[in-house]
This record gives C-alpha cells, sequence and structure tokens, in this order.
C-alpha cells in the first residue's frame, strides 16, 4: 500500500514538476530471465534488473550528453585499454544498456565487436531506450554466454578483448563463475590479449572469485569503487597486465576518452595493491559453484 | 524394524534421489546448454516422461510373485545406472554439443541420454511400494495414501537439501556418489529384511 502510495506521488510529482529529478519508471517489462525496468531521472535514462535498492541502476545514458558514462564501472571497465590500445576483435558477455559496446565501436570504427546477451527483452530495451544500433561491426548474439563461449572456441575464434558483464542483478549465472568457464574465455585471448570482468566487491563470493580468477589466470589487477559494490578484474593470458609507461598510456588514453567522461590516470594508483582477499578461499568450479548462495552471506 | 517401514524408508529415499538428481541435472548440463528456462523444461520432460514409464514397468513387475528381494533389485540397479554419470556425462554431452546446435533440442537429448535410465527405475518405486504394503482391497487407497506422502515427502527434502546445503558443501559428484550410496544401502536394507522373513 505504502510503495503504491510512494510510486503514485512519484509520478504526480514527475508530471506536474518535468526536469526535477525525481526518477520516473518509463518501462517495465517482466522477461524471461529478469525484471527489466527503465527509469528516466532529468535528462538520464537508467536500465535495472532488479527491484531491490542496492542493486539498481545497472546501466545509465544521459540523453543530453549520450557518450558520457554515468557509472563507474563502465569507466573502470575502460581501462582494459591500458594494456590493448587497439583491439579489432572484441567479445562482450552481457549488452545491458550497450553502453560500453558503443563506446567502442566508436573509439574503434573497424573493429568487429561480437555482444552476447541472453535476453531478448535486454537488446529489444537497449535499442528502445538506450539507442544502441546493430550494424555492420557490432553485432548483437542472443545466447547463454558459456554456450557462445564454446561455440566460438569450436569455431577457433580469438579475441584482443573480451569483456564479461554479465553479472547484474538479483541472480547470477553460475556458470559463468567456474574455473572451467574462465578456462575456455582464457583460450579464446588471442597473446597480447585483455580480459576485463564486471563482479562483486562484496560478500562471500568476492574472496571465491578472487581464487578462482588467481587460479586461471595467475594474477589480476583489482579495480575497486568506492561508490558501488562493484569491482573490476583486469587480466591477461599472460598473467597480470603490466606496461612500462603505464602513465603516459593513460594521459594519451584520457585525452581520447573525455568525451566518456572516463579518466584512466585515476585509476592506476590502485592497480598493484595487494590481495585483500582471503587467499585459501574455494575455488568456483562446475563442481562446486554455491555463487548465489555465497552472496547471499 | 518391520516390513512396512523398511518399505516406507525405501519409498522415502527413491523420493529423495529422484528431485535431487533432478536438481543436480541442471548443474550438470550448464556448462555445455547454459541454464535457460528450456534446460529446465528439457530436464523436468525427461523426468516426467521416465517416471510415467517406471510407474507402467513397476506396476508390471509388481504383478507376479512380488518379493522384498526383486524390490531390493530395483534399487540397486538404479545406483548402477546412476553413479556411471560422474565417468560419461562429459563425453557424452560433448558428443551432442558438437553435433546438436540448438541448445533446447541439446539439453533434451543429453538428459534422455544422462537421466532417464535412474529415473525409469526409481519411478518403478511407487506402485511396486503399493503393491507390497496393500494387503486387502479395502485399505488399497489408504496405503497407497500413505505411501505417495512419504515418497513425496522424500522429494521435498531431497529438493531442499540438496538446492539450500548440499550444493555449498559437496561438489556434484560428490552428492552423486552419496545418492548412489543411499540407493545400495536401502537396496541391502531390503535384501537383509528379505532374508530374515519380517512380519508386515
Amino acid at each position: 500500500m505504502s510503495r503504491v502510495f510512494k510510486q503514485s506521488v512519484v509520478l504526480l510529482l514527475s508530471i506536474l514538476l518535468p526536469g526535477v529529478s525525481y526518477a520516473r519508471i518509463i518501462h517495465t517489462e517482466r522477461s524471461l530471465y529478469s525484471t527489466i525496468l527503465i527509469d528516466q531521472r532529468g535528462s538520464i535514462v537508467c536500465m535495472q534488473f532488479s527491484v531491490r535498492r542496492e542493486q539498481r541502476n545497472q546501466s545509465c545514458r544521459d540523453a543530453n550528453d549520450p557518450q558520457r558514462m554515468v557509472f563507474t564501472y563502465s569507466k573502470m571497465m575502460m581501462a582494459a585499454l591500458l594494456f590493448q590500445p587497439n583491439p579489432q576483435r572484441i567479445l562482450v558477455i552481457g549488452l545491458g544498456g550497450g553502453t560500453v559496446p558503443t563506446a567502442l565501436a566508436q573509439l574503434f570504427p573497424d573493429a568487429k565487436i561480437s555482444v552476447v546477451e541472453i535476453d531478448p527483452a535486454v537488446v529489444k530495451a537497449a535499442e528502445d531506450y538506450f539507442d544502441f544500433r546493430e550494424t555492420e561491426n557490432t553485432r548483437v548474439i542472443v545466447s547463454d554466454g558459456r554456450v557462445y563461449t564454446k561455440r566460438a572456441l569450436a569455431r577457433k575464434e580469438r579475441y584482443d578483448l573480451i569483456m564479461l558483464d554479465a553479472f547484474n542483478g538479483d541472480y547470477i549465472p553460475e556458470h559463468l563463475m567456474t574455473r572451467e568457464y574462465l578456462e575456455e574465455t582464457k583460450q579464446l585471448l588471442n597473446p597480447g590479449a585483455v580480459l576485463v570482468a564486471n563482479t562483486f566487491s562484496i560478500s562471500e563470493l568476492y574472496h571465491h572469485e578472487s581464487t578462482t580468477y588467481t587460479a586461471v589466470f595467475g594474477g589480476f589487477i583489482n579495480l575497486k569503487s568506492a561508490s558501488s559494490s562493484n569491482r573490476v578484474i583486469i587480466t591477461t593470458p599472460e598473467g597480470t597486465p603490466r606496461v612500462d609507461n603505464l602513465s603516459e598510456r593513460a594521459a594519451s588514453l584520457d585525452a581520447l576518452l573525455r568525451p566518456y567522461d572516463v579518466k584512466l590516470s585515476g585509476y592506476i594508483d590502485e592497480f598493484y595493491k595487494k590481495p585483500d582477499w582471503n587467499t585459501v578461499a574455494r575455488i568456483l568450479t562446475d563442481q562446486f559453484s554455491p555463487a548465489n548462495l555465497l552472496q547471499s552471506k | 524394524m518391520s516390513m512396512h517401514t523398511v518399505i516406507y524408508t525405501l519409498a522415502f529415499v527413491g523420493g529423495f534421489v529422484i528431485m535431487s538428481l533432478e536438481l543436480l541435472g541442471g548443474r550438470v548440463l550448464a556448462p555445455y546448454f547454459g541454464s535457460s528456462i528450456h534446460v529446465w523444461g528439457s530436464i523436468i520432460t525427461i523426468f516426467m516422461l521416465s517416471l510415467s514409464i517406471g510407474y507402467l514397468l513397476g506396476g508390471r513387475l509388481s504383478v507376479k510373485e512380488p518379493s522384498l528381494k526383486k524390490f531390493a533389485i530395483v534399487f540397486l540397479m538404479a545406483a548402477v545406472f546412476l553413479y556411471p554419470l560422474v565417468y560419461y556425462s562429459e563425453a557424452v554431452m560433448m558428443i551432442i554439443f558438437e553435433h546438436v546446435e540448438d541448445p533446447r533440442y541439446g539439453s533434451l537429448l543429453a538428459s534422455g541420454m544422462l537421466f532417464a535410465l535412474p529415473t525409469i527405475l526409481l519411478g518403478m518405486i511407487s506402485p511396486y511400494s503399493v503393491r507390497l504394503l496393500v494387503q486387502t482391497t479395502e485399505e488399497s487407497g489408504y496405503m497407497a495414501g500413505r505411501l505417495y506422502f512419504v515418497s513425496t515427502l522424500g522429494s521435498a527434502i531431497g529438493t531442499l537439501a540438496t538446492s539450500f546445503y548440499l550444493v555449498l558443501y559437496f561438489e556434484v559428484n560428490t552428492i552423486l556418489g552419496g545418492l548412489t550410496v543411499s540407493l545400495l544401502a536401502v537396496g541391502v536394507l531390503a535384501i537383509v529384511t528379505h532374508r530374515r522373513g519380517l512380519p508386515s
């Protein structure tokens, strides 16, 4: 009752006071995989996959400044470019609003980008509310990420950059968290390629996920955001990514990424910190992957 | 322990194993076919189909000289068909994955190949238990009701235990091993009871 009341008030206010920052829900949809909620707050449109407040705002776009990345985690994911400045074949698992693939398509117009999204309703919402478009070079494949990865391996596909962004909302796809899945993904990487994953920084899962990535890749850069529960993992088939001229690279990329409001030089001090997780946490495997239960702990 | 108690125990374990196996089926298939709704659709279809066949066969088997010993053999055979999953499921799924592009039919075929045989055997348990329990026509409905209560309660507890706790502590193969051992144990219990010729 009180929620209905609150929503009515918000709705009323947003009609009476256009432009004032009250979130107005402009589309909701119960799809096969989640509840998709699109809301608008001033010029900012967001896509959410959960009604739980702490999990909100998965993907946002500012209609007045569509290139600007609204969320820290999407900005942090761009830090992968420090180690692979010119990716020509890119695989993105999880579309969301398509913010990151759209930026990559603009930055690297000749790159072939494959985006794998399990939920056709998310693809439609990204097109309707986020201006996401498939192009000759950017294609969307509606498929389970794991199934696509196995098929891509069989076809001997290789990528310069792989982005895992399938962990939004209430339910974690547990078969995308395991050592076996990461090993399959690792095999899809060219030498010198980079894997970047948007994952979790809270709950028990943080420890298990960290040891699993360490087991497969040897090490990784761990980027955490103070303002959200996201953390971004950046790694390569050769282990923790390292370059000599990191600050120069960051400075030149910052110039390129200015329209997206991304400042990579602000992250590089965080790159090589000591593990702050339990390094003996049990590794997640296809045999043992209670990710959702661990996330709730 | 009376013969009735033994039969109820067996039916409970049978119900437990059916649902635990069904839930683990999702885990087994996910690496090759994902965990979309169609994968669950495949698993549930195969389990329902196998159980229906099992009911038919179990009823049929119960007509001629029913005994605890024959009943025990059903459990032992279910164990024999269940445990090898640990060894051959990867190979089976790999072959299906290579030949069937559509994950719906791939997962349906894989569920059939992996889970149909043990589930058919587990389906035979309920009708056979009813035959062993019922002495007179008047009590047949009462006995069948009690039996379904016990076996479905086993299924409920098997579902809960597996999804809430077992997957949090054990590997899938370890749980499959545990289910196999449970089937073997109650099979042996039935044989011992048969030998002793306990009163009903």
